[in-house]
């Protein structure tokens, strides 16, 4: 892409500074590099440096039983490990015709909206501290997100690496506690909402801040494979949820927000309503669990026994809504225990690849910000 | 009016750091070492071994399952023989490595014989990064009363299993 330079004044002899922006940066949100071209404070240029996190999860993959891979997905985007095992679990699922019990069903539909909220809370106190309001929004997200990551710990033994869903199901039925606490979660979150927005929503700094900032045009979103809530942002109304009815998503009445500038002020905007959205799903999932099987027969036996699981011949893609856009698992299998070739579409790693674009023109401390906004986890970036 | 939302997100924060005193719901941390949050039952950090009535009889046969489905493959197992050299139903050797092991939990669910199990202890740090990480059947073996308390729900469900599937002697 070509992108003029300003004519340096002829009086005076300037010239480009050229400024690496992590990998050991606070604001990069993990390992990630921005090779910055400035002018004066102006971005003229702008190339992102990533791998500095891979994990040859792919590959390990492809060495494992099919099982064996699922803890490693938590690990993928480890802020929302419910959705990755979810993305993997249906992937694997349509490869190998299982079916999954109703109530299995429904707890996975409530750990993945609970795990959207989880993760735009946090993004939004992330993109607050990027934006300079050191620590206060982000420790009311932590604690927020804290009292759900509880809930997780209490039915999956852990807080982050739930490593809960397998083929068929997921690996325990829920505590007899966990609906009660949910349902005590998803009163309060509102709440939390009305709050969090009164803080911030509009407020001035914030505003000056995001608004007409990075803005993404819907063309070059939907052209560059953009996904999530930054395609929404732009004023594009697609949802997998909505698209591919994937699990039982078609039961539950909720709406898809979207944004009108596609700047980073509505792409956090378009996170806050999302979760009033999530909120809604999981008030009529709550209500609605039935009693029942929490793994399909088969389901268990694989999960019993990973070496006998040998899904048919043949390659499936199987995708989500995750919090962060599109996570889609590419899965070819040649009827052995193992996969033959395993492939992540990772959304984080798919909406960076516009930053240039967004980042162009604004100044530093910007770019700061719209990386912020994209949303990004290095684990699933880098693999 | 300009500067009306900083002045609301300001009571914000002082509803926060005045709520902070008076209201758990804003105040959830706890003083740690001294103050600690009840451990859930299904919390799992490094697997143990378990054994019914003495660590020299463990309920691990040495299959070598676990080994085999360890995503990053920490655990190594030798199996032990008598001095004629016949095979035993027992491990000569358990070793799983804490510092490669990632709590996935895969061991426990794909063990035939119910010998591995998620502990709950997570103060482990040790001064050495290699040896002192590379836990031996010594450390690993506890006792089934152990396993009882920590998690108590699974324990009755596997021991009325192991109960039914007891040969009759």
């Amino acid at each position: 892409m070509e992108h003029t330079l300003s004519e340096p004044t002829p009086t005076l002899d300037t010239q480009m500074l050229e400024v690496n922006l992590g990998p050991q940066h606070p604001s990069t949100h993990g390992v990630f590099r921005m090779n910055v071209t400035l002018d004066g404070e102006t971005i003229v240029k702008l190339k992102p440096v990533m791998g500095y996190l891979h994990r040859n999860h792919e590959k390990l993959a492809e060495n494992m039983t099919w099982l064996a891979s699922m803890p490693f997905t938590d690990r993928l985007d480890y802020i929302c490990s419910m959705t990755n095992n979810f993305a993997y679990a249906l992937a694997v699922e349509k490869l190998a015709g299982l079916e999954v019990p109703e109530r299995a069903q429904y707890i996975r539909v409530i750990v993945a909206e609970l795990t959207r909220l989880v993760n735009h809370t946090l993004l939004i106190g992330f993109l607050l501290n990027d934006l300079g309001a050191f620590f206060t929004p982000i420790l009311y997200a932590f604690r927020e997100r804290e009292k759900i990551l509880d809930l997780f710990e209490t039915i999956s033994g852990s807080r982050m690496m739930c490593n809960f869903f397998r083929f068929g199901g997921v690996k325990q039925d829920v505590t007899e506690d966990f609906i009660p606490r949910a349902k005590d979660i998803i009163q309060r979150y509102p709440k939390f909402l009305d709050e969090f927005e009164q803080l911030l929503t509009t407020n001035e700094i914030l505003m000056a801040r995001c608004q007409n900032v990075g803005i993404l045009s819907k063309e070059l979103a939907v052209a560059s494979g953009i996904s999530g809530p930054m395609l929404r942002a732009t004023g594009v109304p697609y949802d997998i949820r909505k698209v591919d009815h994937y699990s039982i998503y078609d039961r539950f009445a909720f709406r898809v927000p979207i944004g009108a500038m596609g700047d980073v002020y509505d792409r956090y905007f378009v996170r806050i309503l999302e979760m009033r959205e999530s909120i809604k799903i999981l008030e009529q999932a709550v209500r609605e669990i039935p009693e029942g099987d929490f793994l399909s027969a088969k389901g268990a036996a694989g999960a019993k026994a990973p070496r006998t699981f040998k899904p048919p011949k043949g390659d499936v893609y199987g995708r989500i809504e995750a919090p962060k856009g599109e996570l889609g698992f590419y899965l070819v299998s040649d009827g052995s225990p193992k996969p033959y070739r395993y492939h992540v579409r990772p959304p984080s790693f798919i909406n960076l690849t516009v930053l240039e674009d967004m980042t162009l023109g604004h100044k530093v401390a910007d770019a700061v910000a719209i990386l912020g906004s994209i949303d990004i986890v290095l684990g699933e970036v880098d693999r | 009016m300009f500067g009306l939302g900083v002045l609301k997100g300001m009571m914000v924060t002082l509803r926060n750091f005045l709520g902070s005193y008076f209201s758990k719901e804003r105040l959830t941390t706890v003083q740690f070492p001294e103050e600690r949050i009840p451990e859930k039952e299904r919390f799992r950090n490094f697997p143990f071994l378990v054994y019914d009535k003495t660590p020299e009889d463990p309920r691990c046969v040495s299959c070598d399952i676990c080994a085999k489905e360890c995503p990053p493959k920490c655990i190594t197992i030798v199996r032990d023989s008598d001095s004629a050299g016949k095979p035993l139903k027992r491990p000569k050797s358990f070793d799983i490595d804490f510092s490669i092991c990632m709590n996935c939990g895969i061991c426990e669910e794909v063990c035939p014989f119910d010998a591995i199990f998620m502990d709950h202890e997570f103060e482990l740090a040790q001064y050495g990064r290699f040896e002192d990480l590379n836990y031996h059947k010594e450390k690993l073996l506890k006792s089934n009363d152990y396993f009882k308390k920590i998690r108590p729900t699974d324990a009755a469900r596997i021991d009325q299993k192991r109960a039914a599937k007891a040969p009759k002697a």
